[in-house]
């Protein structure tokens, strides 16, 4: 395994743990579209190009603004 | 329960858990290695056989089309469910469209984020059909692509406001785009049926290796769910801004 690889699979066992220990949705909401794109830089390293470009439309941009859009629904009723 | 007790459960599970990870795992095949023959078959054949060079794009549009039209309808039903869900209850009514309520009128959005989004705007459109359109060529196809099209048409919300995103973008007309995208796919297959004698046969010409216009029916089927999943998305997107911005309880209006 390259270093390129261990450095990346690192990166996301980091950023997933820090997705956990986030606990407000808000932040939490980021932190999983971070994790979401170095996930897709991941499958990119590892010669997944096409998977890589899935990921990221969805991990990093259409799952971040599903939760913000519930949670803008959710704080406005809270109110 | 406990505190004692809860652990308890805790920790039971936790080896549980790890003892079935450490079996799993154990007979997974060595790092880099390919234990079935299927994958260096096409990754060999593909290019010859289809002209397709994204061979990738060669087996999910065509050795392996089937599956995809299947999962070209789960994201089609997942989204009629999201609209049933979320159609205007009873007790719910529909604002005449404008962003929020004025009792939680968020800022307004800034003049960097209006230059950027409009900005992005063009590129991201131009981006999303060269992935669409280069799908059997490069990576990228109709999913990636789709998905980066409806993103372009989200940024015009971003940057100005969600009426001109319901104007450019109607709910019927993504609705109809949406079922008429998915059928294609249907009629795809269905003609290389009549054609060739098996469903989703590749029965049209393959052209030249490397051309845009080649593969056969690849880059047709990736136009096809490419408008499926923009429309899907930006139905999802416009029925949740819908319930974040317009739908208000009756008695709190």
């Amino acid at each position: 395994m390259g270093l390129l690889q261990i450095i990346i699979l690192v990166l996301v066992a980091l950023s997933a743990t820090s997705v956990v220990l986030t606990r407000d949705p808000l932040p939490q909401s980021m932190a999983a579209s971070f994790y979401g794109l170095l996930l897709g830089i991941l499958f990119f390293i590892f010669q997944a190009p096409d998977v890589a470009l899935s990921q990221i439309v969805v991990g990093a941009v259409a799952l971040p603004l599903m939760i913000l859009l519930a949670l803008a629904k959710t704080r406005g009723r809270a109110e | 329960m406990s505190r004692r007790g809860r652990l308890f459960v805790f920790v039971a599970g936790a080896l549980g858990i790890s003892a079935l990870f450490v079996w799993g795992f154990s007979g997974l095949p060595d790092f880099g290695v390919q234990p079935s023959v299927y994958g260096e078959q096409l990754s060999e054949r593909a290019v010859d056989e289809r002209h397709a060079t994204n061979v990738v794009a060669a087996t999910t549009f065509d050795y392996r089309g089937l599956d995809t039209m299947i999962e070209e309808f789960i994201l089609f039903s997942a989204v009629i469910g999201i609209l049933l869900l979320l159609r205007a209850q009873r007790d719910e009514e529909e604002d005449a469209p404008h962003d929020m309520a004025e009792s939680r009128r968020p800022l307004p959005t800034s003049d960097a984020v209006r230059v950027f989004g409009l900005g992005l705007i063009g590129p991201t459109i131009l981006f999303g059909t060269y992935v669409v359109a280069h799908g059997h060529l490069t990576p990228g196809g109709g999913f990636q692509g789709g998905v980066v099209l409806a993103s372009g048409l989200l940024l015009v919300y971003l940057a100005g406001e969600f009426l001109s995103f319901e104007r450019l973008a109607p709910e019927k007309l993504m609705e109809a785009t949406e079922a008429v995208a998915a059928w294609t796919y249907v009629a795809v297959g269905l003609a290389g049926l009549v054609a060739g004698g098996l469903f989703l046969t590749n029965f049209l010409p393959l052209g030249r290796i490397g051309d845009v216009f080649s593969a056969g029916m690849i880059p047709l089927i990736n136009v096809a769910v490419a408008l499926e999943v923009a429309a899907a998305f930006v139905l999802l997107s416009d029925e949740f801004l819908e319930q974040a911005v317009l739908v208000r309880k009756r008695d709190r209006s």
